[in-house]
């Protein structure tokens, strides 16, 4: 069609390249329009089973990132003092000579003086496996601070958890409540969901403090009070069994309910399940009326009543505890409504809803399947009520029991893994839990024996020492975090520096911005980073740090070790790792360099395995000393096997590339990736989709794939044993003991039924003083990628304010654009006020990491972000106000800094806050041109 | 000052479900990035690393409050361009830089013969015109015209960026002028509305409303029970024959 003005066709640019986005976490498949040698135009990938075509507003600024003035050029080493942002540039030679002989001598005198963190996600599969062959325990990635808590109780309740490891089935469920998703976690899939539920009508109802993002969307919202969630949830339970809605068949079929529970007060097997002579557990049969393997099949399992067993010890089903519990007065809604900030009656209803849903409007799939013991059912019957839970589940001091709520919740209502509902992602479910254990330290010169990061089912896992004192830097697996699945990172500077439990040599750092918005305590973070001994060095003597961009951090490093962008280097995203499988099938991916570096950096995956074989690392070197992927990590990608057979991709394999999940290495595997897509598929059975962890299409499918080594059923475990081991030693029983400091703590919140407590920051400070819970919610557009503030990002959103209730507000005298002081135990930060409606009364909140330090990014000094942005970091302490006891979870370590409570107060007119200094740009940069 | 065409051979346009609208900005910045280098483009940037960053955007997401207390909501609303009928942005125009095209109803502006005398956005109650201040002229919403018809692009992929990128399905795209189209059936269906009708543009472009909330939930049958109730409710569990 002609037009006067306007040239209608053409093609968009001269190439097409695909690859994975990194805009955030969610890893779309991206179609990148390359033009006269630059990115013209990126899209979604249509043929992606993330994204399908789509692409948030962060994917589509990816063009802006790779045209940051932030992008560090050249190696840094530092030349001044410590945060004064002082380097000279150095050749790779040079700097990779440095770190190999500091970590060489690390390596061997005392290989856990090396603490190695990784911040943003990039190949654990590789990080972890590195750290191994390192032979330091002092390893982990962000999830400390992120999800470990959904994670943990995720994998030790279901054998899967939200968001990784499963998903909303949004093509069947007619009712979809969230949980404290805060418009992140996953992003286009729950965009791409919702608009599902819309479509269908489906009702979609929001459990979160704030009304912004989905929950603005949402038929229904609940404006919880932070850190209830728990409780909220347990009344819901105890509505559902005072009027008996529940699945008692999938109860006794998928989970514990029905194993016995011995009965010994003050005994060291009280609260243990009562096992066979094979260690089988066991159940009551009534049919036999006898304890009989609560595992077989054929028997009529009884649910309720104490019995006495063959060796006279009395044990009672699961079942019968639970329900006990929560049908006691405590978890009423009339009693726990004021504790939550929401209405009895909305309780009420939407345990009455969930119900009628689950029960009476249960769908059915005509798809005939066989169970794993043989029996076969002709259709698949769904509860069509699905849950998704994140960060404000999962960042409270309490996330790991009200993430077990949740799903206890779920067991109640059989609605899980069937139509309709919450659904397993390959590789999981797993067995609840995983394993191996974590690994602990090593003499001098050896790997570890196992990975640093695993799952402990008791004290015998811990990694502590004689005196029950950590063995890692961060505290993690100790009695502190016994269950510190993700490490506990957040930790690691303030114990570096107080050389507790010991002093370390090196902190080498990925893409973590641990001195501002990745850090508790942000302020005295920065002093810790800069102290010095008596001697007049460094508290931390070295630390090495790579990132693509001029973060804060890169200030506070000695050496820096400069990254690529996404769109220039190779990646992967393993099922070794975090998948982007999805119900349907399991899945993994590839990044392939869209562009060639126009700068003098390496992608860090490469620097660490030349790193390896500098330091002669076994995995990394042949017996002569020289490179085994001498191809960099396209070469690792590729010729590494992890087990006989399994890879860092699972696609493509075998040597003529046909083979799925196990096989032979496939020279030509990336170029089949590349061919395809940059990702692989592989489609579960049409019969195994659903009841995957009793189904035998899928436990057989699993096992072939790699992804178990028995096709044996998965048993969610409503009680959980190992938490009950550790309030055994907490009770004084077994050879490992707790230090006294820690037991009453034990005792009361590792309880193997899902509890609530109330989050410990309000318990340890004057409520009254600080009567406000202050959130950080991560904004849509930005949400993990802010890591080179974006041009385009960045005049949507450049600076915060603090959103506080409407009623508040007009009690304090604030209106918008005030100056308000937010007033925490730990000090006070300032910000520009803005009252809302849609807030919980109790609550305040505003948009993380958007508050910059003047300088960082490359942007101009008086950009918005260092003048009026803000962090609450400097609020939420690594530490509880005694100064000693982490702010964290007592389970899993996740760091609790949604737990922070304030009070809000206004600012004088002439008040001005302190802000740190401007940092210097390093050399080879220049400030954004405008 | 510029004709416009008594009629249209189609009403091309877009359908807005304010319903599934979740404020994530994608249709906004896919616009920005598809424009900046297609045929309308570029769309420039002003102080893009410093104090006060700006730039011109042909679509622009606002998220703002209604009502108070449970009745309120939390509205995120994309904005651009409505191609309107009798859009007065067109008629104002001096030169006939502005122009609404007989053969879809887009509304399009003719750089070379815009002169940025900006009538035409002091015409437009929607504020859907973006100014260049580099180049000196107005730009707007194209509805991506340099995708639709292009012969270079797969035909799936010839609808609007915003379109093709929105995550929720919240845009769609198509023939407001043909009451069989999908656009117009759900525009029936939903009620979909025009924005501020009582200026008279007769925009083509429809927003849908959120729907209303679903009725009422039934409530717990039984709560709140006295003790010996529990006890008897535990003895129907201790009864029930189950098997696996």
């Amino acid at each position: 069609m002609p037009d006067r003005a306007i040239e209608l066709n053409g093609a968009v640019g001269d190439s097409i390249k695909t690859t994975t986005c990194y805009m955030c976490a969610c890893r779309c498949g991206i179609k990148v329009h390359l033009k006269d040698g630059a990115v013209r135009y990126i899209e979604g990938n249509k043929d992606h089973p993330v994204n399908k075509g789509v692409m948030c507003g962060k994917g589509a600024a990816g063009i802006m990132k790779q045209l940051s003035p932030a992008k560090l050029r050249k190696p840094l080493l530092r030349v001044g003092e410590r945060g004064k942002s002082e380097f000279r540039e150095i050749e790779w030679d040079e700097a990779l000579s440095l770190a190999t002989g500091w970590l060489k001598r690390i390596r061997e005198t005392d290989p856990k003086r090396l603490a190695f963190f990784t911040g943003r996600d990039q190949s654990q599969a590789l990080t972890g496996w590195w750290a191994q062959m390192f032979g330091t325990p002092n390893y982990a990635a962000h999830g400390g601070f992120c999800s470990v808590n959904m994670a943990a109780a995720g994998l030790y309740t279901v054998g899967g958890s939200f968001w990784e490891f499963g998903e909303p089935d949004f093509d069947r469920t007619k009712m979809f409540v969230m949980f404290g998703v805060a418009e992140d976690h996953a992003s286009n899939p729950i965009k791409i969901g919702i608009g599902k539920l819309k479509g269908r009508g489906a009702k979609f109802v929001s459990v979160n403090p704030v009304r912004t993002g989905y929950s603005a969307v949402a038929d229904e919202w609940i404006g919880i009070r932070p850190g209830t969630d728990g409780l909220f949830v347990l009344s819901l339970v105890r509505e559902l069994l005072l009027a008996d809605r529940i699945d008692t068949d999938f109860l006794v079929r998928s989970t514990n309910a029905h194993w016995l529970v011995v009965r010994n007060p003050g005994g060291a097997d009280d609260g243990l399940f009562a096992r066979d002579e094979a260690g089988k557990p066991l159940a009551w049969d009534r049919g036999s009326d006898a304890a009989v393997d609560a595992g077989s099949s054929g028997i009529s399992p009884m649910l309720m009543g104490e019995r006495l067993l063959p060796d006279g010890r009395r044990a009672v089903p699961v079942f019968e505890l639970m329900a006990r519990k929560y049908m006691d007065a405590a978890y009423a809604p009339e009693t726990v409504a004021p504790v939550c900030g929401v209405a009895p009656e909305a309780i009420r209803s939407l345990a009455a809803e969930l119900a009628r849903v689950a029960f009476e409007e249960a769908i059915t799939l005509p798809v005939a399947w066989t169970d794993a013991f043989g029996n076969r059912h002709a259709e698949m019957i769904g509860r069509p009520v699905a849950f998704h839970a994140m960060r404000g589940i999962s960042a409270h001091s309490n996330g790991f029991q009200t993430c077990r709520a949740l799903h206890l919740l779920q067991m109640l209502l059989g609605a899980i893994d069937c139509p309709g509902a919450f659904r397993f992602k390959p590789p999981f479910p797993k067995p609840c839990p995983p394993g191996p254990p974590p690994a602990g330290p090593v003499q001098p010169g050896e790997t570890l024996k196992g990975p640093p990061l695993g799952f402990p089912t008791g004290p015998e896992h811990l990694l502590v020492d004689e005196a029950g004192e950590a063995l890692r830097i961060d505290g993690a697996y100790s009695w502190a975090a016994p269950i510190a699945a993700h490490g506990a990172m957040h930790m690691v500077i303030r114990n570096a520096h107080d050389g507790v439990p010991y002093p370390i040599d090196t902190l080498m750092m990925f893409m973590a911005n641990m001195s501002w918005n990745s850090a508790m305590n942000t302020e005295e973070t920065v002093d810790m980073l800069t102290a010095k001994d008596a001697n007049g060095d460094y508290r931390i003597p070295r630390i090495i740090y790579s990132d693509a961009f001029f973060s804060e951090m890169v200030a506070y490093a000695d050496l820096v070790l400069p990254d690529t962008t996404y769109l220039e280097r190779h990646d992967c995203i393993s099922l070794l790792d975090r998948p982007i499988s999805d119900a349907e099938g399991a899945a993994d991916s590839i990044r392939q360099p869209i562009l060639a570096p126009d700068r003098d950096v390496r992608p860090f995956q490469d620097v660490l395995l030349d790193l390896g074989v500098r330091l002669g690392l076994p995995g990394m070197t042949k017996g002569d000393g020289s490179a085994l992927y001498p191809g960099g990590l396209p070469d690792y990608l590729v010729n590494h096997e992890r087990r006989p057979g399994v890879g860092m991709l699972a696609g493509f394999r075998g040597t003529d590339g046909t083979l799925s999940g196990k096989g032979a290495v496939n020279p030509k595997q990336l170029e089949a990736y590349i061919e395809n897509g940059c990702f692989w598929k592989g489609e579960i059975p049409e019969e195994g989709r659903f009841f995957k962890h009793v189904n035998k299409a899928y436990l057989d499918w699993a096992v072939a794939m790699g992804f178990l080594e028995k096709p044996d059923p998965i048993v969610m475990q409503l009680y959980v044993e190992p938490l009950r081991k550790f309030q055994l030693a907490a009770e004084g029983h077994g050879p490992r003991l707790p230090p006294e400091r820690f037991k009453a703590r034990i005792k009361a919140c590792l309880d193997p039924l899902p509890i609530w407590y109330a989050p410990f920051e309000g318990t340890e400070i004057d409520e009254a003083a600080y009567p406000l819970h202050a959130l950080t919610q991560r904004p849509m557009i930005m949400y993990h990628a802010w890591d080179s503030q974006n041009a385009w990002q960045r005049q949507i959103l450049s600076h915060n304010k603090l959103y506080l209730p409407r009623a508040l507000a007009r009690s304090l005298d604030i209106s918008e654009g005030d100056k308000v002081w937010v007033i925490g135990a730990r000090g006070r930060v300032q910000a520009e006020a803005r009252p809302m409606e849609g807030v919980n009364a109790a609550t305040v909140w505003t948009w993380n990491a958007v508050g910059k330090r003047a300088g960082a990014w490359a942007l101009s000094p008086d950009a918005p972000e260092a003048t009026r942005g803000f962090l609450l970091n400097p609020l939420i302490g690594e530490h509880l106000p005694d100064g000693e006891t982490m702010n964290a979870d007592p389970v899993t370590g996740q760091a609790a800094w949604y737990d922070l409570r304030v009070r809000i107060e206004k600012a004088v007119q002439d008040e001005i806050a302190l802000r740190p200094s401007t940092l210097n740009l390093p050399p080879g940069l220049e400030r954004g041109a405008a | 000052m510029t004709d416009l065409p008594a009629t249209t051979q189609r009403k091309l346009g877009l359908v807005i479900d304010l319903d599934t609208c979740v404020g994530c900005h994608a249709c906004a910045v896919n616009c920005k990035q598809w424009n900046t280098g297609g045929a309308a483009g570029p769309l420039p940037d002003h102080d893009p690393y410093g104090a006060q960053p700006s730039g011109v955007w042909f679509n622009r997401v606002h998220s703002y409050e209604a009502g108070d207390g449970a009745a309120g909501r939390t509205v995120h609303f994309p904005k651009s361009c409505l191609h309107c009928a009798k859009p007065d942005c067109v008629t104002v125009c001096p030169t006939g830089a502005s122009y609404k095209r007989e053969a879809d109803g887009i509304v399009l502006v003719d750089m070379d013969k815009c002169i940025g005398c900006k009538l035409c956005s002091w015409a437009c109650p929607y504020g859907a015109r973006e100014f260049d201040e580099d180049e000196g002229v107005m730009k707007k919403c194209t509805l991506c015209v340099d995708r639709i018809y292009n012969q270079d692009l797969a035909p799936a992929e010839r609808v609007p960026a915003c379109v093709s990128t929105c995550p929720a399905g919240a845009r769609h795209f198509g023939d407001l002028g043909d009451p069989l189209s999908d656009v117009s059936k759900l525009v029936a269906e939903r009620g979909g509305f025009d924005l501020m009708p009582e200026m008279g543009y007769e925009p083509t472009n429809k927003y849908l409303p959120p729907r209303r909330a679903t009725s009422a939930p039934s409530t717990c049958a039984k709560s709140a029970q006295p003790e010996g109730e529990i006890e008897g409710r535990l003895l129907k569990w201790l009864d029930r024959v189950l098997s696996r």
